[in-house]
């Protein structure tokens, strides 16, 4: 079910070329990415999984634009990263991706429309009426909007922060843990809306997480350990998630 | 307990450095306060013991030149003091004004404080009380001598001819000499003019007398005998006292002096503590709701409530305690820079060390650290009220959002009844006062308790606008000033506090100031008055003189008189008749003024009324030489500000005062203000420095000039609390900003870019401001409007003026306020590291 996805597309929604990131020097030095090349091809869901301090979260906070990298190349689309100032890098977020955080990250001050529509209110932009009524059936918040997140439940923000990712039709999405808060039945539904912005919407959904539930939504998980990649798995189950971790596991401890 | 509490302050010192410094300016202003005017009294009490420290007794008779009824100390009765066993030496003495002019003409000093007295030279050819540092004592009649700061300021060298102003004509005297003195006067910055005996008696009052009277003790004397044996040689009204009362006496009215200056600045020192109280609360609050995990692992590990809440109290002692400290050194600094000030702007204070009072010390102290722990005591009760089981949740701390119903109904009342009794108070008149005052202090504190609740509505109005003009930032901002209702409230307060007081004071001074406007131009037709500076009367030399001048069309003096009419004693003023209608614009209610000629009086309207006269009403009148007549009332007129309530013609007085004092005189001139005209009368005077010529603007100065004065003080004391008052504003985004770094966090990562996420914070802080501010100014406009509807019966041509322009501005730097206060808060909201800010605890 899940090959037609992979095979439809062949241009790449984001690129990481030679990337890495080093903090400190000599001694002190410590490497959290070590050259990484990885594609993102528009109209997949990717998970990055991988240990504490494998490099995974380093890996999107580079890619998304939110963190600088000491070499190597990032593109958005056709964009490089890296000669980018803080002012474009800004509008390119703004623009052109979509987050999704663990701590949903939501402004109380805001209704639940609001919230949804605050990337394009911060770019001027009036939102698609007719695209933005989608997400939001999508999401099954049609009865919440007028709501302040204080008043909606920890799975309903979530939603709300989904929609506020695919809201403005963005390249791409970057999620960190974005189930890490949610209890079980909340983070499938949260699941279930990225899977589906991927199949029906062509969304591109990049996703950090550690949970193998979480990563078997995906189309492709990839692993990392010690800044690197060093493996990764086409139409991921849990269990077939869950036995690659624990061979990285004994193979960390007996290393 | 205090170790911790000491813990607790080092690791939150960013957060609790605006509190700190706000009330370390309040205690600053406090000690400093204290300080200045222990100092000041210090140095005037030795100042007063020095004048008389050689004083054994001293005698005055309060004789005056052209008064022959008080009988004056004459040589006689000097030689028979200077006789008495244990009198080293009896100084006699005349004084009385006396101006200097500078090489321009014009005078040195300001009328009031120019003296001249006599030179007593004693067996030894010197006078005491005056050490020459150049030439010698005048004893010749055409030689004076000058103390050396007027000689300096007028570059005046022995041997230069100087011209001095008594109350006579000028003269041209020869300068022997250059002298210092301890005399308090000169001290101050007066000038002090030396005369030879004579010239001075014939100057003051009569050759060969004298108004006061200095004795020293030879050796072993008492002073207390020496008075009692001076007394009985003294004419009956004299008065004698030793120099140690008259020291004393001396001491005493300056402590009053400064006691009244003490409590003024006390009052506003109190005013920036009050303003400080907000700042501090809030601070306290935050750090609270901040730590309200490890207060509740507190709890839950076994300590009480009060535990709880003294841990909060005692760190707040600990940083009442650093403010303080720094608070007193800085209020020390202030004293010293102040008196140096005052030196610089000429008034002259004796010398003496810095006085820094125990009381100073323990004041500083209890006002620093009491003022923080009452602020933080709702913040520390709060913190008590925090549940063991708050430990184990992982819900952030969320601003209390405890139903302000309560606090708004008290609010409410407190508003109501606050504004009933102001505007109740204001219709009562002068009495209303007392009435005002507790109306305005329960307006201000219901407001205050209100703001919070105000705060939504207000702010909302100004949301559409925000978002229309920055768009996105302008709404969130909006949005950010009314999260936390309570905070937003507290800091707005703050400068509501402030800004009513500064409106108050502002539309009060305008009003008033408009008042005096109004009176001068509609009571005076005269172009010029011309007075003494020294507000003494003037001489009939002068009159004639200004009646002679070139262009000038007519002129009248105001004498000022007594009469008493039927049983009812009345100031009258002696006027001359067909001028006094052409200086004065005089309404005539009934009969006609050119009745004065005819030896008629003409009363005020409302004098007549209270008295039941009329038009052609003959009233008994008697003089000041208790002769009696009987006077036709010619003509009633509109109240003039400026004139007596009772006019007759100079010629009607003649008779039985030889001297009525001429208070100033009026005149009008041909073409009007000119500098030609105005340098006709200087010539006409002699070009004599003791007289005053003002025109209208410089009369509506002299009696309007101390409004603007005392509004410039006042907005100057105001300052301070001012200055907390944006500290608060800077601590209130500093510690939104901190709070919010997720928030902002998010906002960047979502295209948000730094320039605007500064324009968020800023809006936020030009919208608290600007919400405090309009607070403030419509209260101080109510204010203002009730105090002035009190006073209004007592102030001619009173009318309401709100001083937009002023008011524009006001809220205009209430804004800018907001920009600078945010400077600090939005560059770290900007600087902020997204991904720190962005991961979750």
């Amino acid at each position: 079910m899940t090959t037609t996805a992979v095979h439809r597309t062949t241009a790449v929604a984001a690129r990481a070329t030679e990337l890495s990131k080093v903090y400190g020097q000599g001694e002190t030095q410590v490497v959290a990415l070590d050259r990484v090349t990885v594609d993102f091809p528009q109209g997949e869901f990717t998970a990055i999984m991988g240990p504490s301090g494998s490099g995974k979260s380093t890996l999107m906070h580079c890619v998304a634009g939110l963190d600088s990298f000491s070499s190597g190349s990032v593109r958005i689309g056709e964009t490089e990263l890296g000669t980018l100032k803080d002012k474009q890098l800004t509008q390119l977020r703004r623009d052109k991706i979509g987050f999704i955080f663990q701590a949903f990250n939501l402004l109380p001050t805001l209704s639940a429309l609001e919230n949804i529509t605050l990337p394009m209110d911060i770019a001027g932009r009036k939102p698609d009426a007719a695209w933005l009524q989608k997400v939001i059936d999508m999401v099954g918040l049609s009865d919440r909007l007028g709501h302040r997140p204080t008043e909606l439940s920890g799975g309903q923000q979530q939603r709300v922060a989904v929609a506020r990712a695919l809201a403005s039709q963005p390249e791409i999405i970057f999620g960190d843990e974005p189930t890490g808060n949610l209890d079980s039945r909340s983070g499938a539904e949260v699941l279930g809306f990225l899977r589906n912005s991927v199949r029906e919407l062509g969304q591109t959904v990049v996703m950090v997480t550690h949970d193998p539930v979480a990563a078997s939504y995906a189309d492709r998980v990839l692993f990392l350990a010690d800044g690197a990649v060093v493996d990764q798995m086409m139409h991921p189950t849990a269990d077939g998630v869950l036995d690659r971790m624990k061979a990285f596991d004994a193979k960390g401890r007996t290393s | 307990m205090f170790r911790t509490a000491v813990r607790n302050v080092l690791a939150h010192k960013a957060r609790l450095l605006m509190t700190v410094l706000a009330v370390m300016l309040g205690v600053a202003f406090v000690s400093g306060t204290l300080v200045f005017t222990d100092t000041l009294g210090n140095a005037f009490r030795n100042q007063s013991t020095k004048n008389y420290d050689r004083v054994a007794v001293a005698v005055t008779t309060w004789a005056e030149r052209g008064d022959e009824e008080t009988p004056a100390v004459d040589e006689a009765t000097l030689a028979k003091i200077r006789a008495l066993d244990g009198v080293a030496e009896a100084t006699g003495r005349v004084s009385g004004f006396a101006g200097v002019a500078d090489p321009d003409g014009k005078l040195i000093g300001n009328g009031w404080s120019n003296t001249g007295s006599n030179f007593s030279p004693g067996a030894g050819g010197k006078d005491a009380q005056y050490a020459f540092t150049e030439g010698t004592g005048p004893v010749k009649a055409g030689q004076v001598a000058l103390d050396k700061e007027t000689a300096r300021k007028g570059e005046y060298r022995v041997g230069d001819p100087v011209r001095v102003a008594t109350n006579g004509p000028v003269k041209e005297y020869t300068l022997s000499g250059v002298f210092t003195t301890e005399d308090g006067a000169v001290n101050a910055g007066g000038s002090l003019v030396l005369f030879d005996t004579e010239v001075a008696q014939r100057l003051y009052l009569r050759p060969g007398q004298f108004t006061d009277v200095t004795v020293t003790a030879a050796a072993g004397a008492s002073d207390q005998r020496l008075l009692d044996a001076v007394k009985p040689l003294l004419p009956e009204a004299a008065e004698a006292r030793t120099g140690a009362a008259l020291a004393a006496e001396e001491a005493e009215q300056t402590e009053n002096g400064l006691k009244n200056l003490n409590q003024l600045l006390l009052a506003f020192a109190a005013i920036a503590l009050f303003v400080g109280v907000f700042l501090i609360a809030n601070t306290f609050t935050m750090l609270v709701a901040q730590r309200t995990k490890e207060l509740a692992l507190m709890r839950a590990v076994g300590a009480s409530r009060r535990q709880v809440k003294w841990a909060v109290l005692s760190e707040a002692g600990v940083v009442g305690l650093i403010a303080s400290v720094i608070g007193l050194l800085l209020g020390v600094g202030l004293a010293t820079g102040l008196r140096s000030a005052m030196g610089a702007f000429g008034g002259k204070i004796p010398a003496g060390p810095l006085v820094v009072s125990p009381t100073a010390v323990v004041s500083a102290f209890a006002v620093g650290i009491l003022i923080t722990v009452f602020a933080a005591w709702l913040p520390a009760r709060r913190a008590a009220k925090i549940p063991p089981v708050a430990a184990m949740s992982s819900v952030h701390a969320v601003a209390s959002t405890k139903s302000l119903v309560l606090r708004n109904s008290v609010g409410g009342v407190l508003t109501l009844l606050g504004s009933a009794a102001i505007v109740l108070g204001s219709s009562q008149g002068a009495d209303g006062k007392v009435v005002i005052g507790v109306g305005a202090f329960f307006a201000l504190t219901g407001v205050i308790v209100l703001i919070p609740l105000l705060s939504r509505p207000v702010i909302a109005l100004v949301r559409p606008l925000l978002r229309k003009l920055f768009g996105v930032s302008g709404k969130l901002a909006a949005q950010n000033a009314v999260r936390n209702p309570r905070r937003t409230g507290a800091t707005a307060s703050a400068l509501a506090i402030g800004l009513t007081l500064v409106t108050g004071i502002s539309v009060l001074g305008v009003t008033l100031g408009q008042a005096v406007d109004k009176t001068t131009t509609d009571n005076i037709r005269a172009d010029y008055m011309v007075s003494m500076a020294s507000g003494d009367s003037l001489d009939e030399s002068a009159l004639a003189a200004l009646r002679k001048a070139d262009g000038v069309t007519a002129a009248s003096p105001q004498r000022a008189t007594w009469l008493t009419l039927g049983e009812a004693g009345v100031s009258a003023s002696a006027v001359t008749p067909g001028e006094v209608e052409k200086v004065f614009a005089l309404k005539t209610v009934s009969g006609s003024l050119s009745s004065l000629k005819d030896g008629e009086m003409a009363v005020d309207r409302k004098t007549a009324a209270s008295h039941g006269w009329k038009t052609g009403d003959s009233v008994p009148v008697t003089f000041l030489d208790d002769k009696k007549e009987t006077l036709k009332v010619g003509a009633l007129y509109e109240g003039n500000e400026f004139l007596s309530p009772v006019l007759v013609s100079e010629k009607v007085i003649a008779p039985h005062e030889s001297l009525a004092e001429i208070r100033e005189v009026w005149l009008t001139m041909d073409g009007g203000r000119s500098a030609a005209n105005e340098q006709a009368l200087v010539d006409a005077l002699g070009d004599n420095p003791a007289m005053s010529i003002m025109d209208r603007q410089g009369i509506r100065d002299m009696f309007g000039g101390f409004v603007n004065t005392a509004m410039n003080i006042m907005y100057g004391l105001l300052a301070m609390a001012l200055v907390i008052a944006v500290l608060g504003v800077v601590n209130t985004l500093a510690m939104s900003v901190f709070e919010r770094q997720q928030e902002i966090g998010m906002l960047r990562a979502i295209g948000l870019d730094r320039r605007r996420v500064k324009r968020m914070i800023r809006l936020e802080a030009v919208v608290i401001s600007l919400f405090g501010a309009v607070v403030g100014v419509a209260l101080g406009m109510f204010l203002g409007w009730a105090i002035g509807e009190a006073l209004s019966s007592s102030v001619p041509e009173y009318a309401l003026v709100i001083p937009w322009g002023r008011i524009a501005l006001f809220l205009a730097l209430a804004g800018l306020v907001g920009v600078l206060a945010s400077l600090w808060p939005a560059r770290s909201g900007a600087k902020l590291n997204m991904l720190t800010a962005i991961k979750t605890e």
